[in-house]
């Protein structure tokens, strides 16, 4: 009768440390390699539509590897519980155009804007956001299906610029 | 063997980055409240739990990715919180308004220390853990108190509690950064 009691006991344990190891694993991916993210909102149309999801990878921003014309996340400095997903177009030193004054981005900042530059909150609102905030940077589209792949515009964006 | 090193290590960064780390404290610009014999450093722990919310309150102590370099980890008090309105030691306005999301840090060392006042108002986002408790040396054994110097009180809690409140809210300037 124990004898049963202390094999379910042991399995339950056995099932728990399981969970946590396997928890763990899954905490260190999702924070250190990369993770997908759920798109709101229309401020990076035609590049991303509301709703797509996209593969981010956390490597470059912990390199500090970000370059012009990636398409990021990062924590919102208006509120550090939102995340904002923007194209950077800017790096620290350059000279940025925001309406008609040109202003230079500080050292360790980055300037981040919509690529739907008439409904975006981005930069020119709020200035330039410490690269420190940035989380990821966005790697390719995984849904809808149809659009699985490269960002487009990127090259576009490039040649544009 | 290989396993248990397989499942060690994930399990322990992820301990490490839910509950916290004990990190070197170098520089003189948190003294008298750290390193307050320069030369021997202080070990901290860096509470990663009670950062998890984003809610800080005036005075505590915090660890935050620095604004100008994001390679680098400083630790400054938190002086103000969004909304309010402190009075700057050398920044280029005189009176400022924290923005939304934003802090004012500063280091106990007042003119030893790289922080708001050179830097401005930092996002709350860059800040990665509390500070909670000396650890090393033994007989510096502590908790860490959040402490508000009372000459770096916000301005508009000074108006609150009754005592006079001299400045010109028109003089603020909403920092640009």
């Amino acid at each position: 009768m124990h004898g049963r009691i202390y094999r379910i006991i042991g399995r339950w344990l056995g099932v728990a440390g399981y969970m946590v190891q396997y928890g763990c694993i899954a905490h260190c991916t999702l924070e250190f390699v990369g993770d997908f993210v759920v798109c709101k909102g229309p401020s990076m149309e035609p590049t991303i539509f509301s709703e797509d999801v996209i593969l981010t990878e956390h490597l470059s921003p912990r390199f500090n590897r970000i370059s012009r014309g990636d398409v990021i996340i990062a924590r919102s400095p208006m509120n550090p519980h939102h995340h904002i997903c923007k194209r950077v177009t800017g790096l620290g030193g350059d000279k940025v155009k925001n309406g008609f004054k040109t202003q230079i981005v500080p050292r360790g900042h980055v300037w981040l804007e919509g690529d739907n530059k008439v409904n975006s909150t981005d930069s020119r609102t709020f200035g330039s956001v410490p690269a420190g905030l940035i989380r990821g940077r966005a790697v390719c589209r995984v849904w809808p299906i149809s659009d699985l792949g490269r960002l487009d515009s990127f090259q576009e964006w490039q040649v544009d610029r | 063997m290989l396993r248990a090193i397989a499942v060690g290590i994930p399990i322990g960064i992820t301990f490490v980055d839910c509950f916290g780390y004990v990190a070197k404290v170098e520089g003189i610009s948190m003294q008298p409240a750290l390193n307050p014999e320069s030369g021997k450093s202080d070990f901290v722990f860096l509470s990663r739990w009670s950062s998890r919310s984003f809610k800080y309150d005036r005075g505590d102590m915090v660890s935050l990715i620095s604004p100008k370099d994001p390679g680098q980890k400083i630790i400054k008090r938190i002086i103000a919180l969004e909304g309010d309105i402190i009075r700057t030691l050398g920044y280029k306005s005189r009176y400022v308004r924290i923005p939304e999301g934003h802090c004012w840090v500063e280091g106990d060392h007042t003119g030893h220390s790289l922080d708001s006042n050179f830097f401005g108002p930092v996002a709350v986002g860059l800040i990665t853990a509390k500070a909670s408790r000396i650890v090393w040396p033994p007989d510096r054994w502590q908790r860490l108190e959040g402490e508000l110097p009372d000459e770096r009180v916000p301005l508009n809690l000074l108006d609150v509690a009754g005592r006079s409140c001299d400045i010109d809210v028109h003089e603020c300037v909403e920092s640009e950064d």
